[in-house]
């Protein structure tokens, strides 16, 4: 019996191989970007230290840290004020962007009327429409807004209307036989049918509200109306205060990885149970 | 009676005629079978009745009260709402009547219970097999108690084993409920064992070739699937579908 149980639980060569195969590869997965991640920073510090590199060309990491510690009030502040430019904006985005892909996805005529739109206020660069906007808007707040919103909405359109123009061809005919109406379709059918388009958007759109704040702030900041991250760089750059200017992309960074973190964290809540993308391997 | 259809015919609008003076009578509470093969026009036939389409020629008498809301729908595929729990997607068509979930609930329960489903109403359907995610599109079908149910081919896709059983329950639902039920199919066997009548159609155009009566009484169970009695109807019916075949590859070879 016992021998029975045993070669029940021993696995072959092969098996075996793979589950170590496994457990190395659940491992390295957080320790190997961890220690890349450390050795370059010990790397930058050696740098700094062997070339006697000057702080205001290139801050030690240790530097750093401690201005980002002195200076957190500042700094932290500013960061504030992008994130709520970058919160406001990324949620216009979302309302605009589903919006309009609702719209379009009403009727053919109207999405093929209005999208080359869409998309020549994607390609245009923000940095060259922002003077106009600078021209045409007084408030400050609004510009930013407006800035960010443009560069984030885009992907959040483009991937819903895509979504809700992917529904199962049976199933709409299933709501057909039974005399849905278009309301019901949409709410139904093609507004979960979307679900996972629509949050593959989000996901490029919340990094791209924070690039489109940051962007706006810039060019804002540099005629002194801002007092977001970006002209926090910009001031520490006049100043050749390097460790701040530091300092402060990381937080920009570290936001833009939190964003995207707790992004696909929704994501992955809201699909984990029926969509393929969110389920586990299974061999 | 409960529909004619009258000299219909369907030309697409690519010139393809997928229907040419099909003449059909369907009677309240028949097992009927459109059998052919592909390329018949037994789809669009099914499309038409249901609504989804319109014939080009000819036209579709409904006897009795009847409209949309007394049709049943089962596709090839289970076509089910992924992100939707079992219960959500036989709730579905009384959702779409503005039913609520908790007047629905005896009915969808009920349904669940009769194509045994019954404990797996909180499932997802990647959570189901092939033949349990069918079954959930056959009480989604039936849960507003139609007077008649149209499948398209709705077994093709399940290994033997399940298609035998799930043709056992389809047939005893049917016999508890006798509605009347259009069933697409090219087996012969599935038509011959389910039906009441085996209709077989020809292609290019589609048409009616013959009508195959299977006058063997119900209940039908796993000794009628290997009765003599049996084997000889399938006999009789392939003889006629080969002949529908053969008239196919003629009209062809004529026309060429």
């Amino acid at each position: 019996m016992t021998a029975i149980d045993d070669n029940v639980l021993t696995l072959d060569p092969e098996e075996a191989r793979r589950a170590r195969q496994e457990r190395l590869e659940r491992i390295g997965k957080w320790v190997l970007p961890l220690a890349i991640m450390v050795l370059a920073i010990v790397l930058w510090d050696r740098i700094c230290v062997w070339n006697e590199i000057p702080q205001y060309i290139l801050p030690r990491p240790g530097v750093v840290l401690q201005t980002l510690h002195n200076d957190a009030g500042l700094l932290f502040s500013s960061l504030l004020v992008t994130l709520r430019i970058t919160f406001f904006s990324l949620l216009l985005a979302v309302i605009g962007g589903v919006g309009l892909a609702v719209l379009f996805a009403q009727s053919k005529w109207v999405e093929m009327s209005f999208f080359p739109f869409a998309i020549v206020l994607q390609v245009t660069p923000i940095v060259a429409i922002f003077p106009l906007i600078n021209i045409y808007v007084d408030n400050q707040t609004v510009k930013l807004l407006l800035c960010a919103w443009i560069v984030a909405f885009f992907p959040i359109l483009s991937n819903t209307t895509l979504g809700l123009n992917s529904v199962d061809r049976n199933l709409r005919d299933l709501f057909k036989l039974n005399g849905a109406t278009r309301w019901q379709q949409l709410r139904y059918l093609r507004l979960p049918a979307a679900m996972p388009y629509f949050l593959g958007g989000l996901k490029i759109a919340g990094g791209l509200s924070l690039i489109g704040a940051v962007v706006a702030e810039f060019v804002a900041g540099a005629q002194g109306q801002s007092s977001g991250l970006a002209s926090r760089i910009i001031e520490a750059g006049y100043r050749l205060n390097a460790p701040r200017l530091f300092a402060a992309l990381i937080l920009i960074s570290l936001t833009g990885i939190l964003i995207f973190l707790v992004l696909s964290l929704v994501s992955h809540l809201i699909l984990r149970r029926w969509h393929e993308s969110a389920l586990k391997q299974e061999r | 009676m409960l529909l004619a259809l009258r000299s219909v015919g369907k030309v697409f609008s690519n010139g393809v005629t997928a229907l040419s003076k099909v003449d059909l009578a369907i009677r309240e509470g028949d097992f009927l079978s459109l059998l052919g093969p592909s390329g018949c026009g037994k789809s669009t036939a099914l499309r038409l009745i249901a609504g989804l389409s319109t014939p080009t020629s000819g036209q579709l008498d409904w006897r009795g009260a009847i409209d949309r809301s007394n049709i049943g729908f089962v596709f090839q595929e289970p076509t089910l709402l992924p992100w939707a729990s079992v219960f959500d997607n036989v709730w579905l068509p009384l959702r779409l009547k503005s039913v609520s979930r908790a007047k629905a609930e005896p009915a969808v329960m009920e349904m669940l219970s009769r194509v045994h489903l019954s404990g797996f109403e909180n499932a997802v359907p990647r959570e189901l097999s092939g033949g349990m995610k069918m079954r959930v599109s056959i009480a989604r079908a039936m849960v507003t108690k139609p007077r008649i149910l149209l499948m398209d081919e709705p077994f093709a896709a399940l290994d033997e084993i399940t298609r035998f059983k799930l043709n056992n329950d389809l047939l005893e639902l049917w016999q508890d409920e006798r509605f009347t039920v259009i069933f697409v199919t090219h087996s012969v066997f599935e038509s011959v064992f389910l039906s009441s009548r085996v209709v077989v159609m020809a292609a290019r155009p589609g048409r009616v070739h013959g009508e195959l009566p299977i006058n063997a009484p119900y209940p039908r169970d796993e000794a009628f699937r290997t009765s003599p009695g049996y084997a000889a109807l399938c006999r009789q019916a392939s003889g006629v579908l080969v002949d529908a075949i053969n008239s196919t590859a003629g009209s062809q070879n004529d026309g060429h």
